[in-house]
């Protein structure tokens, strides 16, 4: 490695770290974004500076791998964000886990011996990267709904979770105190492979409600298995270690961000199969009439509201409604009303995911509002609707102490004055808990499709005018 | 590896992570998704790594490897950052009017 590329590392680390800086403040975030694809660029060009390179391989690589991920970025729907970010997030970490390989193989065949930190660094990138890539991978199926978004759980789960882990320690100590001995390529391609099924083993008990927290930690996952990689190359690369450790950062603050929205800790988020038939059926039972709702009498209210706050969630999305909602929202806004998009940090199935369906339907910044700046003025608020949202507006995370869900803050719509509900039928929600919302006094439920419901009441309006 | 090397590594390491930490830390809930999948295409430059196990010499299996490497990770970084400033490109303020 020439000492001009070590220079370029320098300046590719820096923009990394000004691109993050500015990728956190809304006016400068595109910015940023795109000055960390430059500091990716220098990155690049600097490593193919170096001697002895395969280029034509190399180049066929970024070609195939670039029309292929751009098209996808293309493509992709902003209602299937979710899962395209996740499968993105798999093919890191599947990255991560072939350099430590190639590592490994150019190690043995070149009869090298390996230092301690090396060995470890391979060992490390291996795991992680096939955790992450076959994590990622159930993470897009169960957002995806090509696999069922329900924990799946079975008899001794976390014993034979545990069992693995004790085996990838014991194996990876095994391995790294000998790693060229006869079986020494043996254990390693069976880490391989128990990275990978281990990876599929940790996501499935977690249910599609919880996916916001897994996302987030495989995110973050996939920078710590590019940082091993960093350490594994037989020159270690600073560029490597240094972007790796920044997104290692940044998903494990966006995890910690995430459980707490649901106050709950990340170990009970991940072992405890969370709206499993276990749990279920606890809380306390919830009796009452559910009040419904006609989409013409729903009008009448609206179209005399002073003020409106939509709550979305994740069967929004489902519905694909945000456009309708949106459309909704300006003939509120036309006649005179002050409307609002109140959003939790957890609604939807990836942290933000409401904000990104709502900046697609042009919802400017003002009019999205936090929980933490909602809850305080609901009790001023004319009408809160609520749409394809269930867990994050439910009171008894507030009231009943025996719920699953109880200390999780939520938006308090209860205390608004009047509360519709948009929902299909009284199922309860992705976490299969009661929600004694539907059963308060100034509650409204509109059953029917959230999208085919909003269209109604658009018509109405339209008629108005 | 120079045996003196490697503190200086974990040094660089641990002064990353409290970066990435100071960074990131107020970021506000809107930009919860790009910050993901932004930081998600940075994580992508494990690219570097695979370039590098892409050498002329030495065992094809190793290259074959790393040419495997050089596809994901390249899915990775377009798809990230394209993605991203996708998203970016819909977030706007009421000054800055509709869309394009």
């Amino acid at each position: 490695m020439s000492g001009f590329s070590q220079y370029a590392y320098i300046a590719s680390a820096i923009l990394f770290c000004i691109g993050l800086k500015m990728l956190s403040r809304a006016d400068t975030a595109r910015r940023g974004n795109r000055l960390s694809a430059i500091a990716m660029l220098i990155a690049v060009v600097a490593t193919m500076l170096s001697s002895g390179l395969s280029y034509p391989w190399i180049i066929a690589g970024i070609l195939i791998g670039g029309a292929l991920g751009l098209a996808a970025a293309r493509l992709v729907k902003m209602t299937a964000m979710p899962e395209m970010v996740a499968l993105f997030n798999g093919f890191g970490g599947i990255a991560s886990l072939l350099v430590g390989w190639a590592e490994y193989h150019k190690g043995v065949s070149n009869l090298d011996a390996f230092g301690s930190l090396t060995i470890v660094a391979i060992y490390l990138a291996v795991l992680i990267g096939g955790i992450t890539f076959t994590g990622s991978l159930i993470a897009y199926g169960k957002l995806s709904e090509k696999l069922p978004g329900k924990p799946y759980l079975y008899n001794g789960q976390q014993i034979v979770n545990a069992i693995i882990a004790v085996a990838i320690v014991g194996g990876g100590i095994i391995f790294c105190m000998n790693p060229t001995a006869g079986a020494a390529y043996f254990l390693f391609v069976l880490a391989v492979l128990i990275a990978l099924v281990f990876g599929v083993l940790v996501v499935i008990p977690i249910g599609g409600a919880d996916m916001p927290v897994v996302i987030a930690l495989l995110n973050s996952y996939s920078g710590l298995a590019a940082c091993a990689a960093g350490f594994a190359l037989e020159t270690p690369n600073t560029v490597l270690i240094v972007a790796g450790a920044l997104v290692g950062a940044s998903g494990l603050i966006l995890t910690n961000i995430m459980c707490k929205a649901m106050n709950r800790s990340l170990a009970n988020v991940l072992f405890s199969g969370f709206g499993s038939g276990s749990t279920a059926t606890a809380g306390a039972a919830v009796t009452g009439e559910a009040k419904p709702i006609s989409a013409d009498d729903a009008f009448l209210i609206l179209e005399s509201a002073r003020s409106v706050a939509f709550v979305p969630g994740y069967g929004m999305a489902v519905a694909q409604a945000q456009h309708a909602v949106v459309e909704l929202g300006n003939l509120l806004e036309a006649n005179g009303c002050e409307v609002r998009y109140a959003i939790h940090p957890v609604a939807g199935r990836m942290p933000g995911h409401m904000n990104v369906l709502l900046a697609e339907a042009n919802v400017p910044y003002e009019q999205l509002v936090e929980m933490d700046a909602i809850n305080p003025i609901i009790s001023t608020i004319d009408v809160a609707v609520v749409i394809g949202a269930n867990d994050v507006v439910n009171p008894a995370a507030r009231e009943d102490e025996s719920s699953p869900i109880y200390g999780m803050p939520i938006i308090n719509v209860d205390e608004a004055r009047t509360v519709f509900v948009l929902k299909r039928s009284m199922n309860p929600g992705f976490a299969g808990i009661d929600n004694p919302l539907f059963f308060k006094e100034n509650t409204r439920m509109l059953f029917g499709d959230a999208k085919a419901s909003v269209g109604a009441l658009i018509a109405e309006f339209k008629e108005l005018a | 590896m120079d045996p003196n090397l490697s503190p200086l590594l974990f040094f660089v390491f641990a002064l990353a992570i409290f970066l990435g930490v100071e960074l990131i830390a107020k970021v506000p809930s809107q930009l919860h998704t790009p910050l993901m999948s932004g930081s998600n295409a940075i994580s992508g430059i494990t690219i570097v790594g695979a370039i590098l196990a892409v050498a002329v010499e030495g065992s094809a299996m190793a290259r074959i490897l790393g040419f495997l490497a050089v596809i994901f990770a390249t899915i990775n970084v377009f798809g990230g950052y394209a993605v991203t400033d996708r998203m970016l490109g819909m977030f706007k303020t009421k000054a800055s009017g509709g869309p394009k």
